[in-house]
């Protein structure tokens, strides 16, 4: 298959409020191509998040349409492994449950015997062997995100959609998840969508990074990042990341001056 | 170490028995009240080694089946009407005035109706524990299972759960420590309900035991019944949570 994975075209989405409805995504239109990075970037509440909402199979559009291989979504699936900021493992399982759970499933069932393997190969991955059998309560943000992310690995989806996956990580755990999602990625490639507020992170994660206005949102401008995979730590050190990571910076810091104007002429 | 900490720990644990005996005996001998009036915990005691040889274990037999048989009939109803106001927000907001109407009234107040209406055999006692099991296991349902982070089944469905999976692997989990808890909350109102109808209508049971011993002011035999009713609650809850303990060891906070 040639033509684009996921396509945008024209979506605006509309929500209701008290005063009508308020529109928080408008006339935005993008494609994702097989085996991409994408990044969205943009001021928070501006609508970001409702975009995988819609590719999620969560939301429906007001107008346009989403097309995923060039079928309208319909609902959520295992094709499309979705990671979220509050990461949502599961308690009342253990880690090894947990990984588990997605492979008893009718969708995307393993047989038995070769659940094991699957199980371990993915707490082996993501650094989490030696707590197979802890419920999550005794584990830490870093490793209940790791967690998420083994879970959605072991049905093996085509996407992986993360909203602000490490926006709730201490600095450090954050650099070394975004150190191991690239490993994971360089394993098994995957096309992945990132929502983010993180410029840095954009950068060194994203074959592309779609910047977004405030809301509604809007495309703002699509950016190409020029670095090749394997990426390693010292690509930061780049001329090029520096150079980038400024231009960035300023049109993103535009749309929260934007976005911050809005909430005040709301509150007045 | 290990073998001082746990005579340690026993001993914070009986420390406030004691100090209640010790309380009784100092409220017997100050004087305040005539000691004709509190009787000594060992006549207590000795009451009771010959209670127990008597008519005692027939009633608390009587009083435990009853308490059982009410709670889990208010608890089996309980469960699907709680999760279904919790689970359904629309159906919540005209269900729960009713709900509340009823709860706000003491299961004691409606003995009477109940007399009139079951008479005065096991039935009406089960109606009346049944009612106040039931609202009190109702209230605790919904609070929790409306408090049920909806990632779970966020989460569940990208995973390509159906909703029949999404309920048997995700709902019931997540259901079973609210039903502990209704459970726990359910025995308590169901013994204080209890005793009260044994008071009012009953030839066994321990109610009607110290109804019995009341109209002879037999105060030592009041006094066992007393002790009893709380031992075997408190002996009942023990028991709950240590299944508490093993059924959701994965939660967060434990009971």
């Amino acid at each position: 298959m040639n033509g684009p994975r996921i396509r945008f075209q024209d979506v605006a989405v509309d929500f209701p409020t008290d005063r009508g409805p308020m529109r928080v995504l408008d006339g935005v239109s993008f494609d994702v191509h097989e085996g991409e990075f994408v990044s969205i970037i943009g001021p928070s509440g501006c609508g970001k998040t409702t975009i995988l909402n819609i590719i999620g199979g969560f939301l429906n559009p007001s107008s346009g349409q989403v097309l995923l291989d060039d079928r309208p979504v319909a609902g959520p699936g295992p094709d499309r492994g979705v990671i979220f900021q509050e990461y949502g493992v599961f308690p009342w399982l253990t880690v090894r449950d947990n990984i588990e759970f997605g492979l008893k499933l009718g969708a995307s069932r393993v047989a038995p015997a070769e659940r094991d393997a699957v199980v371990s190969r993915y707490m082996g991955l993501m650094g989490l062997a030696d707590f197979a059998d802890h419920f999550p309560k005794h584990l830490s943000g870093g490793m209940r995100q790791r967690l998420a992310i083994a879970r959605a690995y072991a049905v093996r989806p085509e996407f992986l959609l993360m909203d602000e996956p490490f926006g709730a990580l201490d600095a450090q755990t954050r650099s070394a998840m975004q150190d191991l999602l690239l490993e994971v990625l360089q394993a098994e490639k995957k096309t992945v969508i990132l929502i983010t507020h993180s410029v840095d992170e954009a950068i060194y994660l994203s074959s592309r990074i779609i910047v977004v206005t405030a809301r509604p949102a809007r495309i703002r401008t699509i950016i190409e990042v020029p670095f090749g995979y394997p990426r390693a730590d010292a690509v930061h050190e780049h001329p090029q990341f520096t150079e980038l990571r400024t231009r960035i910076r300023d049109l993103v810091m535009h749309e929260y001056q934007a976005q911050a104007n809005q909430a005040v002429r709301h509150s007045e | 170490m290990a073998k001082d900490s746990k005579v340690r720990h026993g001993a914070l644990i009986a420390a406030p028995w004691v100090a209640l005996v010790v309380l009784w005996y100092g409220i017997r001998e100050s004087g305040l009240f005539n000691p004709a009036l509190v009787p000594a915990p060992h006549a207590v005691f000795a009451k009771f080694g010959e209670l127990i040889q008597g008519r005692l274990p027939n009633d608390m037999l009587m009083s435990t089946r009853r308490v059982v048989t009410g709670v889990l009939l208010g608890i089996t109803v309980a469960v699907p009407v709680g999760f279904c106001l919790g689970w359904y927000k629309g159906l919540r907001t005209f269900v729960d005035p009713v709900i509340n109407f009823f709860r706000a009234l003491p299961p004691i107040a409606l003995i009477p109706l109940v007399i009139v209406y079951f008479g005065i055999g096991e039935t009406a006692k089960t109606v009346i524990l049944f009612y106040a099991s039931f609202f009190a296991g109702v209230i605790v349902m919904y609070e929790g299972i409306a408090q049920v982070n909806p990632i779970y089944v966020k989460v569940s469905r990208t995973l390509g759960a159906t909703d029949m999976e999404i309920f048997a692997r995700v709902i019931v989990p997540l259901t079973v420590p609210h039903i502990l808890t209704a459970v726990r909350v359910a025995l308590g109102v169901a013994w204080a309900t209890l005793v009260a109808a044994e008071l009012i209508a009953a030839q066994q049971g321990l109610g009607a035991m110290i109804q019995d011993a009341s109209a002879f002011f037999q105060l030592d035999t009041i006094y066992v019944g007393i002790i009893c009713i709380g031992s075997i609650a408190l002996l009942m809850d023990m028991l709950l949570r240590l299944a508490t303990r093993k059924l959701v060891a994965w939660q967060e906070r434990i009971a």
